[in-house]
């Protein structure tokens, strides 16, 4: 990646420190709100993703790279559909189809549907948050 | 060389203006995306899954198994830019 | 259904698909590109899909028009004539 498209600019380098938290956290709560409201886990991931990659166009790449290491983002990327398929495994486990939610199971059957509909809500934001970040460093670094 | 390209974009987009105006009024209750399974959707989305959002109830457990396989789609699309680019 | 906002979102829609398609500098096009993403997740707000609208909002103006920019960073940045 060409030094120029990083940003040495002291106005740039301050907002997006200070603005990065804040775009995570509305990706999580997005992620987290994804049952009762707009949103779910893809759009979750992206927007979390974003934050990364804002992060290393105004920071640069060593620095975005310090924040989410190469060690925490390799089982993030595989963990999205490691955790559907187990708890779509855990859905024939309790004696229903694979991936049918709502089997009663300590709860009532649609409590434990909507728990584990958040959980694999969680997952896909996990796999696609690490998979952007994943790609656009793969295409960012030389 | 431009003319033909030009009059082939100009074909389809009056193919799709017209085809436009076959589609359903906005919000039509009679509408084919209205009648068939949206009904049964709307009133037994919360007892069955238990998720006031019918959107993500019916792309997380009625069509969960499309989900699944978007998963593995960005999990293999990642996977082959690693393997083309390399892991940095 | 509203008509005047459609039909303005619609005619800067199409103006700036004319504007990224003859445009030579190919940063340029991707700029364009990123605001016809952004109002595309306009319209489909406005048509009562705030799910698709995220998600074009999100990934179409922004993950993408990194993406562009990043392979325009490798490559040439004029189109070949």
């Amino acid at each position: 990646m060409p030094e120029s498209l990083f940003g040495e600019d002291v106005i740039v380098r301050t907002i997006a420190r200070i603005v990065a938290p804040f775009i995570q956290l509305f990706g999580l709560y997005v992620l987290m709100h994804g049952h009762i409201s707009p949103g779910g886990g893809f759009q979750a991931g992206v927007i979390i993703a974003s934050s990364f990659i804002l992060l290393a166009l105004a920071l640069g790449l060593p620095e975005s790279k310090e924040r989410f290491k190469k060690t925490i983002r390799l089982p993030m990327e595989s963990s999205g559909p490691l955790i559907y398929a187990s708890i779509g495994v855990t859905c024939i486990l309790a004696g229903g189809y694979y991936l049918q939610y709502g089997m009663a199971f300590l709860f009532p059957p649609h409590v434990v549907s909507a728990i584990l509909i958040s959980a694999v809500e969680i997952g896909i934001g996990i796999t696609v948050m690490a998979m952007i970040v994943t790609i656009f460093y793969s295409m960012a670094g030389d | 060389m431009k003319v033909i390209p030009s009059m082939l974009i100009l074909l389809v987009g009056v193919m799709l203006a017209v085809a436009v105006t076959g589609m359903p009024e906005f919000g039509d209750p009679n509408a084919p995306a209205n009648t068939h399974v949206v009904p049964y959707y709307k009133e037994h989305c919360l007892e069955e899954t238990g998720v006031t959002e019918i959107v993500t109830a019916i792309v997380v457990s009625y069509r969960g198994y499309d989900t699944f396989g978007e998963v593995t789609v960005i999990f293999t699309a990642g996977t082959g830019v690693i393997a083309l680019l390399g892991r940095k | 259904m509203i008509w005047g906002p459609d039909l303005f979102i619609l005619a800067i829609l199409v103006v700036l698909a004319i504007a990224a398609v003859i445009s030579r500098d190919l940063l340029v096009a991707t700029v364009i590109f990123s605001g016809y993403s952004l109002l595309m997740a306009l319209a489909y707000v406005q048509l009562n899909s705030p799910d698709v609208g995220f998600t074009e909002a999100a990934v179409g103006a922004g993950v993408t028009t990194v993406l562009f920019i990043l392979a325009i960073s490798r490559t040439a940045r004029m189109e070949e004539a």
